[in-house]
């Protein structure tokens, strides 16, 4: 098992510490609850999609750094792109997190690689994907709370 | 350190502990969730599979008379851990949900109608909160629930003010699973006793920690888990009082249940049988009862002395990290010493101690209301056994130690 510093990365510290996008988008068009009844992990994703386009995407919530982070993240990687860009940008992180045996997508994950530690701990995974899920759900207008049991 | 207590000669009993996790000695202290098991457990199951192994209550051969002379001297040897009056007030199931389930399903069904009402506290593990909303539901009954004060103990007052006639009965916990308080159970029987209601304690976290007297105490019914006292898993208790539970009705049909069956009528059987159909968990029965003469071998006084000195330590030892908050500060505590920190979320803490060898529960602890009471989405829950000692500690605190570091 790698060490904890390669979990903990200071970009992942950072982002827990100060989350970007971490707010409420009031003009929304797509809202999604998600939850990790695990650990009480909860997130509230906002997307204003426009034209097919992530203008802006923000998130509220309580959770533990990684799920956090990943959140945080997610939401820098994924606005101002194309809804088809960023289903590919799900695609490239659920791959790294849940199939270590094959190659990232580097060139799509780009800063979210630092999140690739996580597939060393099982019982974390459910943490750094929490947020995902929840993005997926909002664009697919699913109303139900994203679980990740 | 009391006098005729060594700690290192009861961890060499437990084979679990000689190892390590993660490259660092293993410091278990995750039993609340489960114990581990003594020597003499593991021996107790082996040689029954490996030279008894037979159904119980059932064949004239040899095999299966030893294996229903073991099964029932567990019963007895449980009889008398918790001082009961008879053998048969003693229900195996499989564990302190089932337990509970049992009474609310048989007893709860039997004697619950609109508007009655059913009283726990607000640090009930969720064991004894949903059985209780599953009957509400079907009998239009209403769940009323003790408030808590900051330190995490029972608003006595607030309890006794609640009863009334409309109480059918009062179910609460012996000791608190997330926050190690002990409950004052005997003013809590005397109260409703006062008023005819009966009451059901949850004795999962006690039993492991504390001598119980069921006749002392006057509860009616009384439920705890195997495994949380050095026995195997899936294999539990329910005691009730033999009025109480002669005029339940059972909740399982099958064999072993019943006396006589006929397509026109069946006959249940006699206590304790009517409450366990089908083929019982004969080797956790007899594994139980092994760890129970493990628990008496070692005796309580010893032990619980031990683990008293040891939640002081770790109290005084938490306490003095900056930033750490211990939640549960009742002066009257068992084993548990539940935490958060700022600014960590006790999910990660949990990932960063198990890195150092150090086993703890992090999350809720089934135990939801708490949490909802104390505005914490989890907590680190650090929970003692008597195998436990100050050098655990120290080594959860290095790892804290660590956790800040990563943090910082």
């Amino acid at each position: 098992m790698s060490g904890l510093s390669e979990l903990y990365q200071e970009i992942l510290l950072e982002h827990n510490s100060k989350p970007r996008n971490f707010r409420r988008v009031e003009d929304a068009s797509a809202t999604a609850e998600g939850y990790n009844p695990l650990c009480g992990d909860q997130i509230t994703l906002y997307l204003r999609v426009v034209d097919d386009v992530v203008e802006d995407v923000g998130f509220q919530g309580v959770g533990c750094a990684i799920s956090r982070a990943s959140a945080s993240m997610m939401t820098q990687s994924i606005k101002g792109k194309s809804l088809a860009d960023a289903g590919l940008i799900f695609d490239a992180f659920h791959s790294m997190i849940t199939h270590p045996e094959e190659e990232p997508d580097y060139d799509t994950l780009g800063d979210l690689e630092t999140l690739a530690g996580v597939n060393e701990y099982p019982t974390r995974i459910k943490c750094a994907i929490l947020a995902w899920h929840t993005m997926r759900s909002a664009l697919s207008g699913e109303e139900d709370t994203v679980t990740t049991e | 350190m009391p006098s005729g207590f060594d700690a290192e000669r009861v961890r060499a009993d437990f084979p679990v502990l000689q190892q390590q996790v993660n490259g660092k000695p293993l410091v278990y202290l995750d039993n609340g969730a489960t114990s581990q098991k003594p020597q003499a457990v593991i021996d107790e199951l082996v040689r029954y599979y490996s030279t008894e192994n037979a159904n119980v209550h059932r064949g004239v051969h040899t095999l299966s008379q030893h294996a229903t002379e073991d099964y029932e001297g567990a019963r007895a040897k449980v009889k008398r851990l918790l001082n009961a009056a008879d053998d048969h007030e003693i229900i195996f199931t499989s564990g302190t949900t089932q337990g509970i389930n049992i009474v609310a399903q048989s007893f709860g069904r039997q004697n619950f109608g609109e508007g009655d009402e059913i009283i726990v506290s607000n640090m009930e593990h969720h064991s004894n909160i949903v059985p209780w909303q599953m009957l509400c539901e079907e009998k239009g009954a209403v769940l009323r629930v003790v408030p808590i004060d900051d330190a995490g103990e029972l608003d006595i007052d607030g309890y006794e003010a609640m009863l009334s006639p409309r109480t059918k009965l009062v179910s609460i916990t012996h000791v608190s699973n997330a926050l190690g308080t002990i409950l004052p159970a005997e003013r809590i029987v005397a109260s409703a006793h006062a008023q005819g209601i009966p009451v059901l304690l949850d004795g999962a976290q006690a039993v492991p920690h504390m001598p119980v007297d069921v006749r002392r105490l006057d509860c009616d019914f009384y439920v705890f888990s195997g495994h949380k006292i050095f026995g195997p898993t899936g294999i539990g208790i329910l005691y009730g009082k033999a009025e109480m539970l002669e005029e339940m009705p059972p909740v399982q049909g099958g064999g072993d249940m019943i006396k006589s069956v006929t397509f026109e009528k069946t006959i249940y059987n006699d206590l304790p049988y009517k409450f366990e159909a089908g083929t019982p968990n004969i080797a956790g029965a007899i594994g139980l009862g092994a760890a129970i003469d493990y628990v008496h071998s070692i005796g309580y006084d010893s032990f619980a002395s031990h683990e008293d000195e040891l939640l002081e330590y770790g109290t005084r030892a938490l306490e003095s990290i900056e930033g750490l908050r211990i939640v549960g500060t009742s002066p009257h505590k068992a084993g548990i010493l539940s935490f958060v920190m700022e600014n960590v979320h006790p999910h990660d803490i949990g990932t960063i101690l198990d890195a150092e060898g150090v086993a703890v529960r992090t999350g809720h602890h089934c135990a939801q209301p708490v949490m909802q009471r104390f505005q914490i989405p989890a907590t680190v829950r650090a929970s003692l056994a008597m195998y436990n000692t100050r050098e655990d500690i120290d080594a959860l605190v290095r790892a804290i130690d660590r956790v800040i570091e990563v943090f910082s």
